[in-house]
């Protein structure tokens, strides 16, 4: 479905992500892990348009969407969990809600969706007219998740859900994470949290220093002693 | 008791144009951070348009109240056209620049709008022919006239309409959006161009409205006048709070009323020394009091969240 070819970021001079290549296949969650600083996040943004790589392809479904600018890619069926959440936060619960289904036109499905979104998390029901700005960050995360939820993708990227959450928290959004994927959902995960990520996802990339050094299915990874050694504190 | 209620009358009318005016300014601080200086000059070439439109149809026979009309239509869209110009133009070639680059491009468009008007207009004061015949109405010692219950209502009405579609439309949610979490917005699907070219075409819309009451209001109108209407506005912007919608409407009738209050007691408070053309200190009095006192404004304090 989503298929990376020589990605290349750069900020200045400094090579963040230097020629990386990997796939997602239609149904599939795919967790990219590594250290901070390992390139992880930069290229989520580049795939999601908010910095332009310095080179390399990337096709989603058979179609080169680099040249595309940001605000299309919702409409190609592709929503990212930004790092930080980026909820807007003088805006309602309700209305954050609504601006994920902003590309859609379908009024009536958009409504059952916004029913079925709050019935999948009762903690924004019963905040649905509080300003996000209010909410803890655990809710943040679970809003920016519905958020995504709310335009229909195809492909979900989410970046470092469980940053700057408490355990507990991290707990329940990885269970979101999971139902979502259950469903159906084609995701890419970036994460910090080696364990958890693997634990969840069917496939694993690692990076380092902006590269990928290795890959394989999840549960290997998890069982692979130099992952474990680098990432799982072990 | 009479200057007291009359001046709270001509302030709020006064108040009213400053609010539309103050609005054109505070959404496009919202949304880019940019102070658009060449806001006042927007509404001074509606003011031109308007006079020009309405001179020129003056004598073809149709009602008043039609030339009027035409006059205003014309006006705001001319002034819609070039709001969307200058944002195109000067100011988004310059969205990545450091923050003091596009502010010196927004007073030098200013410039440059002056003496495009000087140029069509000329320098000389241009008077408005009396046309709408004037009705004046009493009460309590003060009176008011038609032309200010116009103003007063039309300013209301506006101000009404732009807080529907800022909250109830989709536009107006995308623009929200936009102001609190530009990148964010994008990935929603917001095409922020669009988005931000809204900005100065709604603004600039309220600036020409503006400039047609000042026109009727005054009768006079001048090349230069966009320059200090434009500085009182922003300062009924930054009173209640730079890109806060509700604070520019406060801040703008505010700042009316405390200007009129402040011309009609003058003389009492200074025994005669200075007279109610000195009525411009009192807008730059509030202005550096506020900056100050209260550098976010009477409605600003969101300062954390614009990262």
């Amino acid at each position: 479905m989503l298929e990376v070819n020589g990605l290349r970021v750069s900020y200045g001079g400094i090579q963040a992500v230097r020629g990386i290549t990997f796939h997602v296949n239609e149904g599939e969650m795919v967790a990219l892990i590594g250290a901070n600083g390992a390139g992880k996040s930069s290229t989520l943004r580049a795939l999601s348009r908010l910095l332009d790589p310095a080179g390399g392809s990337v096709r989603y479904r058979g179609s080169e969407i680099l040249a595309l600018p940001p605000h299309r890619l919702v409409e190609q069926g592709i929503a990212l969990v930004p790092e930080g959440r980026g909820v807007f936060p003088r805006m309602t619960c309700i209305e954050n809600l609504r601006m994920g289904a902003y590309s859609r036109n379908d009024k009536s499905a958009v409504e059952s969706d916004l029913e079925h979104v709050l019935g999948h998390f009762p903690r924004l029901k019963e905040r649905a007219q509080q300003l996000a700005g209010t909410l803890s960050g655990g809710e943040q995360q679970m809003l920016a998740i519905g958020r995504a939820l709310m335009s229909r993708p195809k492909l979900m990227l989410l970046d470092e859900p469980s940053m700057g959450l408490a355990p507990i928290m991290v707990q329940k959004i990885f269970e979101v994470i999971r139902a979502v994927a259950a469903d159906g959902m084609t995701i890419l995960l970036v994460e910090q949290n080696a364990k958890l990520a693997l634990e969840v996802s069917q496939r694993g990339y690692v990076m380092e220093s902006g590269e990928i050094t290795v890959t394989d299915e999840s549960n290997k990874l998890l069982a692979d002693p130099k992952v474990r050694a680098a990432y799982l504190g072990e | 008791m009479d200057t007291l209620l009359q001046q709270l009358i001509n302030g709020i009318t006064l108040g009213a144009v400053y609010a539309l005016v103050a609005l054109g300014y505070t959404m496009v601080y919202g949304i880019i951070g940019l102070i658009n200086f060449a806001h006042g000059e927007v509404v001074m070439i509606g003011t031109m348009v308007a006079f020009t439109v309405i001179v020129s149809l003056a004598g073809s026979g149709m009602p008043l109240l039609i030339v009027l009309g035409i006059g205003l239509v014309v006006s705001v869209i001319v002034c819609m056209v070039l709001g969307w110009a200058l944002e195109r133009v000067a100011y988004r070639p310059l969205r990545h620049a450091p923050r003091l680059t596009p502010l010196i491009t927004a007073i030098g468009m200013s410039i440059v709008l002056q003496n495009v008007a000087m140029i069509i207009w000329g320098r000389n004061y241009i008077t408005f022919p009396p046309m709408i015949e004037k009705i004046i109405y009493d009460i309590g010692g003060a009176s008011f006239t038609n032309v200010q219950v116009a103003i007063v209502s039309l300013a209301a009405v506006m101000m009404v309409g732009l807080i529907y579609l800022v909250h109830r439309t989709k536009i107006g949610m995308a623009m929200r959006a936009t102001a609190q979490n530009p990148h964010v917005a994008s990935l929603m699907g917001v095409d922020i161009n669009r988005v931000i070219a809204m900005a100065f075409v709604i603004g600039s819309a309220l600036g020409a409205v503006a400039g047609c009451m000042v026109g009727s209001y005054y009768e006079i109108a001048h090349y230069q006048m966009g320059f200090m209407l434009g500085l009182k506005a922003f300062t009924a912007a930054v009173l209640g709070g730079i890109g806060n919608l509700a604070g520019a409407m406060a801040g703008g009738i505010l700042l009316g009323v405390i200007e009129a209050l402040g011309a009609g007691y003058i003389g009492d408070l200074t025994g005669d020394f200075l007279g109610s053309h000195y009525q411009d200190i009192f807008a730059f009095i509030v202005l550096i009091v506020v900056l100050m006192f209260r550098p976010s404004g009477l409605f600003g304090e969101r300062t954390g969240d614009r990262a």
